[in-house]
């Protein structure tokens, strides 16, 4: 099987996620589209490993390395998600502006 | 010798350092040594009872308004508020300034017995141009006025230590007196210019902080600021001619100076004597810089009478006595003295006759008498000019310690609020009335000596169509009519200051009597010394051929004083209590106020430099400072732009990061 076809399913899958981070406004969707991303990347690491037939499988182990990384940055991210909740009573990206420049002058 | 002469100068500055620094200190030694003071002596002296009234000062620039008692009584019990409880800075202020008499006796009787010039230099300083001697040189000349210079600052210090009782800040005025004596002598003394420059400037800060020494008084310190300014307009000549004359003649030794104008430029000699005679007017209070030294009264009353009467404005003179080969060698500067001294002496002896404040009448007969001294030089008289010089140190120093102690007596400067003090005070009148008759040039006292000296002279040279006897036959004198407007003057001068003395002496003495009481010791003896000064101290003028008074000359001086003296007791016989100058109408407005000279330099000066001021201030504020605060609203708007992305929105910044990530990738494939 030609190394192309995971390549080009895992950059579908990439920019899935790169739409969905910065397009989607609900927290929940942005985090599953970042767990898009690391999955395409995860995808990428064992494609090659195959391909290059390392000996050692350091893809492999890459990517349980990632996929360790990524629940704890998913359960972090949940809590905040959660905070953020209970704080403002919304999960809307595109509404959480506080550190906008607001109008009146900076004196 | 001229180890002597610097003994002279450095004593009154080590006394002036010691008075300040170590004052206190001795003061407590020797209270805890036993020696008490005044201020716990038992019995007060009774002049005691209104020295509250000491410290009441001719108001500048507002002749004839009654003064406001400003009493400044020394803190109760509050120990070295006044020369009372102060004996360290007592005895740090005299005793320097007694050995300071003592050594320029010393100086003079060496000098006269053995003449001669002794110069000595301690150390010569490198300029890159014409070098500095930091010497001193003695001659008789120095030595005379030296001898003037230590005897009444001796006279004053004592005098002050009575009159300045209650004042707080006794030890920085005596400090102040005794650096004034220090920098004078060594103007005196000096052998180089540019240390007399130094000695010069010293006189003129001294004399700036003698006349505010009552500086809450905003007047005062006004008058200190005027004094200070218009001196300084000529100082900045002085400075210039002194400059001129080091590099015309590459050396600033007065004496090399004095060598070297024979061979210098006549157009270089000629402007050199014009700006030196800058200083010397303004130093001088000559017309037209003269405008300082009436307003000078508002220092303490010992001051004017050391400071603008008898040593400092007589520097000037001296000044031109010093240099006076280079004003030979220019003729027309002597002539632009001649007619400064003409306009002075006159407008001055004008004015000093309506003025109502006691001080201030003998303000401007300090002005006039000066100008009697210049015209004796612009007639080539130096010999008269500095005999004048002397006695008119004497009898002036004389008339305002004086009139200190009749100020301290009355309680007021005004002429109006004295009167009938003749059986009060025996010794002031005595002594006043022959510093009067000394002002007013009456045989046999000092100034008739002197006075005509000079009046003789400007007469000869006014008889020989300004031909002046002191310059070779054949060379160019000062024109005519200058010496017959001097010489005219001279006579004018003398009527009028017989008149203007008689009314002063008449509006102090005579008239309803009051009671008074006389003033202190220690304000007593100086005014006697004085007054024996200024009785016997004409005749030493017989010694020389060209003082010795001859009949014709002398003959018309005394007929236009006994003229002026008779105009002005017809004038006071009929009403004793009142103002003789009263009669003078609607003239008299115009001479109180010295023909508005004040008014006119501060509509031609004073107004316009302000206005410029503004001006200056204006461009400042508006145009430079309007530039750099135009700025700000510029970086505002710019800032603003560069705000417009921050959105707050984190997706809004990855979408751009991303854009960023991609078009540089692009670039790289592209470019590569």
């Amino acid at each position: 099987m030609s190394v192309a076809y995971p390549v080009v399913f895992s950059a579908l899958l990439f920019s899935v996620g790169v739409y969905g981070v910065l397009a989607r406004r609900n927290a929940i969707l942005v985090l599953m589209s970042v767990e898009l991303m690391l999955n395409a990347v995860n995808l990428n690491l064992v494609a090659f490993d195959v391909w290059l037939r390392d000996a050692l499988h350091g893809g492999q182990v890459l990517t349980l390395f990632t996929i360790v990384v990524a629940a704890a940055e998913v359960g972090l991210g949940l809590a905040i998600v959660l905070l953020l909740y209970r704080n403002r009573q919304n999960i809307d990206v595109d509404r959480q502006d506080t550190l906008r420049e607001t109008k009146q002058e900076a004196r | 010798m001229t180890v002597l002469a610097a003994q002279a100068v450095v004593l009154p500055f080590l006394g002036a350092l010691c008075g300040l620094l170590l004052g206190p200190w001795l003061t407590r030694v020797l209270v805890a040594g036993g020696l008490r003071t005044a201020e716990d002596a038992p019995t007060a002296p009774p002049t005691e009872a209104r020295g509250v009234e000491e410290h009441v000062e001719a108001v500048p620039g507002v002749p004839g308004e009654p003064v406001p008692e400003e009493g400044r009584p020394a803190p109760a019990g509050l120990r070295g508020g006044g020369s009372r409880g102060a004996l360290g800075p007592v005895l740090f202020a005299v005793l320097p300034t007694a050995l300071t008499t003592v050594l320029t006796l010393v100086i003079a009787l060496t000098v006269w017995r053995t003449p001669g010039t002794r110069t000595g230099t301690l150390v010569e300083v490198q300029t890159g141009g014409p070098p500095i001697l930091v010497g001193l040189s003695v001659d008789g000349l120095a030595a005379l006025l030296g001898v003037l210079v230590g005897v009444v600052a001796l006279a004053v210090q004592v005098y002050s230590v009575a009159y300045m009782r209650d004042e707080p800040r006794y030890s920085s005025y005596a400090a102040f007196v005794s650096l004034f004596t220090s920098a004078m002598l060594l103007v005196v003394f000096a052998r180089d210019l540019m240390v007399l420059y130094v000695g010069w400037e010293i006189m003129g800060i001294c004399s700036y902080f003698l006349v505010g020494h009552h500086w809450e008084d905003k007047a005062n310190s006004r008058a200190a600021t005027k004094a200070f300014l218009v001196t300084r307009v000529g100082d900045a000549g002085l400075l210039l001619g002194i400059i001129v004359l080091g590099l015309g003649a590459g050396s600033f030794d007065i004496a090399t100076v004095l060598d070297e104008v024979g061979g210098m430029p006549h157009t270089t000699v000629v402007v050199a004597a014009l700006l030196v005679l800058c200083g010397v007017a303004g130093k001088s209070a000559q017309f037209p810089l003269h405008t300082w030294l009436p307003d000078a009264m508002a220092g303490p009353t010992p001051i004017s009478a050391l400071i603008h009467a008898a040593t400092m404005v007589a520097a000037g003179v001296y000044l031109v006595a010093r240099l006076y080969g280079v004003f030979l060698a220019a003729p027309v500067a002597l002539a632009v003295l001649g007619v400064l001294a003409a306009v002075s002496m006159v407008g001055a002896a004008l004015a000093a006759l309506a003025q109502r404040d006691l001080k201030r009448v003998l303000a401007y007969s300090t002005i006039s008498q000066l100008a009697i001294m210049t015209a004796g030089l612009a007639v080539g008289s130096r010999p008269a000019a500095m005999f004048h010089l002397v006695t008119h140190g004497a009898f002036k120093a004389l008339l305002f310690l004086a009139a200190g102690c009749v100020i301290h007596a009355v309680g007021s400067n005004l002429l109006a609020d004295m009167g009938g003090l003749r059986k009060a005070m025996p010794v002031t009148f005595v002594c006043a009335t022959i510093g009067y008759a000394a002002l007013a040039g009456l045989p046999p006292v000092a100034g008739f000596f002197s006075k005509d000296a000079v009046i003789e002279h400007a007469q000869s040279v006014a008889f020989n169509g300004g031909a002046l006897d002191v310059l070779p036959a054949g060379d160019q004198g000062i024109p005519g009519w200058v010496a017959w407007t001097v010489y005219l003057s001279l006579l004018l001068t003398t009527a009028l200051t017989a008149a203007y003395a008689l009314r002063a002496w008449l509006m102090t003495f005579f008239g309803p009597e009051r009671e008074a009481h006389e003033a202190p010791a220690a304000m007593r003896w100086p005014i006697i010394v004085l007054a024996g000064a200024s009785a016997v101290i004409g005749f030493f003028g017989l010694a020389a051929e060209e003082l010795r008074p001859h009949f014709g000359a002398a003959a018309m001086a005394l007929l236009f004083t006994a003229a002026g003296a008779a105009g002005m007791f017809l004038a006071w016989r009929d009403a004793p209590a009142s103002d003789p100058s009263d009669r003078m109408g609607r003239v008299r407005p115009l001479l109180e106020n010295a023909f508005y000279m004040d008014g006119l330099y501060d509509r031609a000066i004073v107004r316009p430099v302000k206005w410029a001021g503004r001006v200056v201030r204006g461009t400042d504020t508006r145009v430079v400072d309007g530039a750099v605060e135009a700025t700000v609203p510029a970086a505002r708007g710019l800032g603003a732009l560069a705000r417009l992305p921050q959105t707050g929105n984190p997706q809004t910044y990855l979408t751009g990061l991303l854009a960023g990530a991609v078009l540089l990738v692009l670039a790289v494939v592209a470019l590569t």
